[in-house]
């Protein structure tokens, strides 16, 4: 069982497809595992032990006939941000805490009627946050060392993977929300491109934003689970009809002659030293297999920040606006219907709800719309224009992921301003909707760092093709944590 | 500077209850956060068109057909009040 826990998905995949173990014997040593670590750790809000097992069950008879498609025997962790049929959903929020959905979430489509799920991991409420504190559910700890967050939104999901908890995980990334706890648990986590993988079923938080990604051991784990819930959606109208390629195909191919930019504007002195130096070494690490490497701005990313910082709670405002107590979740009874809304509002929502539904709703109120948010969708355009001027030069853009290596708990948590500063190098490719990925570069402090890639619209095949070789010049090798 | 009547003028757009002391606090945050992000104003974009959807997708349409939905009883089973199939709210004011 030790055995099994060290293995890919991939590899984990393999031996399922050649018969030689079955998925029950899969979930059977991730349940145990949760078991063994959950205690010390709390990656989960809700655990499904006897869910998955009964569901292994079912795949390992399929098994026997064919046609079971490779990711379909991995057991899956999904962050509880994601609707789950008959299993309880919560967005980490008090006004969630019974709410079950009544159907799965269209990212989970290609593992068939019943996924072979570990459990829903935690998160800050509602995926805002960097921390994972901010889960009405406690917070998770870092299984590097127990003494310092996970990063967050889905800072379950990178936990989890970290520990062994499972082999891989849904994550969802608004303002780097998969790559910065990815980063700071030492795996791999993608953003794809805006609209790559169908939003359906996931409780939105930025609308124009939001994208469900993968959090895997590696990259070639990446691709698959990639492959696995990409692809359109008639019930997102926002999912690209742009057909799926073959992830897997050409990702050894290598990055020779391959035009390697590393972003000037996300190299500077907000970034901690060790973080940089990491980042830089990978960057070398490219050079000495064949890319080309150099320099590249992009002026805007210094309003990147401010500018998500509008549009994220501004569109929180409008999408949180659906928790009011009437078709599902919490309901504090009172005498008329506004008072019902404020009071469940109040009592269901934690504090940095409150302060982006306050945010955003001031950005968005007469006299102020056109100074703060018409201003930031300008602001969106010029990130947009910076990344397709970098674009005509360079194919893939480098960066760390995340400013700093994995804080201490509670270090943060009384200074929104700075928690927000995590997200400085994650923003400019959410609000310009670019498929960005992190990957662990190497250590720092003993910790990981992160190190981010990203590519134009839909150059995923190219973009995991690089961080496939980024992460053999890191030579980072993934076993689960203690 | 947000005074904490326009505090409570916010959190009442937003259908927002907030104790007495999230009242207080509110503001100092808000403030702090407003000056931070202060400086995009610093920008000429008076001629840059704004971005909504990051692949400038405009409207998507679909046939307007019926189609099976989720039966009635399944989608009242959440619901916090359901009375004679439908959701049942406090006197409307």
């Amino acid at each position: 069982m030790e055995g099994l826990l060290n293995l890919t998905a991939r590899e984990l995949s393999g031996k399922i497809g050649a018969g030689e173990l079955s998925v029950r014997e899969a979930a059977e040593a991730a349940n145990a595992r949760v078991e063994e670590v959950e205690g010390d750790l709390n990656s989960f809000v809700t655990t499904t032990p006897e869910l998955a097992l009964t569901r292994a069950g079912r795949v390992d008879e399929r098994v026997r006939n064919g046609g079971v498609k490779p990711w379909e025997g991995v057991p899956l962790v999904v962050k509880d941000v994601l609707s789950t049929r008959g299993v309880r959903t919560t967005c980490g929020s008090k006004i969630l805490e019974d709410f079950t959905p009544l159907y799965d979430a269209s990212a989970l489509r290609s593992f068939g009627e019943s996924p072979v799920m570990v459990g829903k991991s935690n998160m800050d409420e509602f995926a805002m946050g960097s921390s994972t504190e901010n889960s009405a559910y406690g917070p998770t700890r870092n299984p590097w060392d127990t003494n310092r967050v996970p990063g967050g939104s889905s800072g379950g999901s990178a936990a989890a993977v970290a520990a062994g908890e499972g082999w891989w995980a849904l994550g969802t990334d608004t303002g780097g929300s998969v790559r910065q706890p990815a980063a700071l648990c030492g795996i791999v986590g993608l953003k794809p491109t805006y609209g790559r993988v169908s939003r359906y079923g996931l409780i939105s938080f930025g609308s124009s934003l939001d994208c469900i990604g993968p959090m895997t051991r590696d990259v070639r784990d990446c691709a698959l689970l990639l492959q696995a819930t990409a692809g359109h959606d008639p019930r997102d109208s926002t999912s690209a009809n742009v057909e799926v390629p073959d992830y897997l195909a050409g990702l050894e191919d290598g990055v020779e002659g391959l035009r390697v930019g590393v972003v000037t504007e996300l190299m500077d002195e907000r970034i901690d030293a060790g973080v940089r130096e990491v980042t830089s070494k990978v960057a070398a690490g490219l050079e000495a297999a064949g890319a080309e490497v150099g320099e590249v701005n992009l002026p805007h990313a210094y309003y990147a920040l401010e500018a998500y910082y509008i549009i994220a709670p501004a569109e929180v405002s409008s999408n949180l606006a659906r928790f009011d107590g009437v078709r599902y979740g919490l309901r504090v009874p009172a005498d008329g219907v506004h008072e019902m809304y404020r009071k469940t509002r109040e009592a269901g929502f934690g504090a940095e709800a409150k302060r982006r539904i306050m945010l955003g709703t001031y950005a968005l109120s007469s006299g102020y719309y056109d100074a703060y948010y018409a201003q930031a969708q300008k602001v969106r355009t010029k990130i947009i224009e910076d990344f397709r001027g970098a674009f005509s030069r360079y194919d893939v853009l480098v960066s760390p992921t995340s400013p700093s290596v994995a804080f201490e708990i509670g270090a943060k948590t009384d200074d929104p301003l700075a928690m927000y500063l995590q997200d400085i190098c994650a923003v400019p490719a959410s609000l310009a909707g670019v498929p960005a990925i992190s990957i662990p570069g190497g250590l720092s402090e003993g910790l990981p760092v992160g190190v981010q890639l990203m590519g134009d619209h839909f150059t995923e095949p190219m973009l995991l093709r690089a961080a496939r070789a980024a992460e053999q010049a890191a030579n980072f090798r993934f076993s689960p944590r203690p | 500077m947000i005074s904490e009547e326009q505090v409570r003028h916010v959190a009442s757009l937003a259908r927002l209850g907030l104790t007495e002391d999230e009242i207080k606090e509110m503001g100092g945050q808000l403030d702090a956060i407003l000056d931070s992000i202060e400086k995009i104003r610093e920008l000429d974009l008076a001629d840059t068109p704004p971005t909504a959807n990051p692949l400038n997708l405009s409207n998507v349409l679909r046939p307007d057909e019926p189609r099976p939905e989720l039966p009635r009883e399944e989608a009242l089973a959440p619901a916090p009040d359901p009375a004679d199939d439908l959701f049942a709210v406090p006197r409307i004011d």
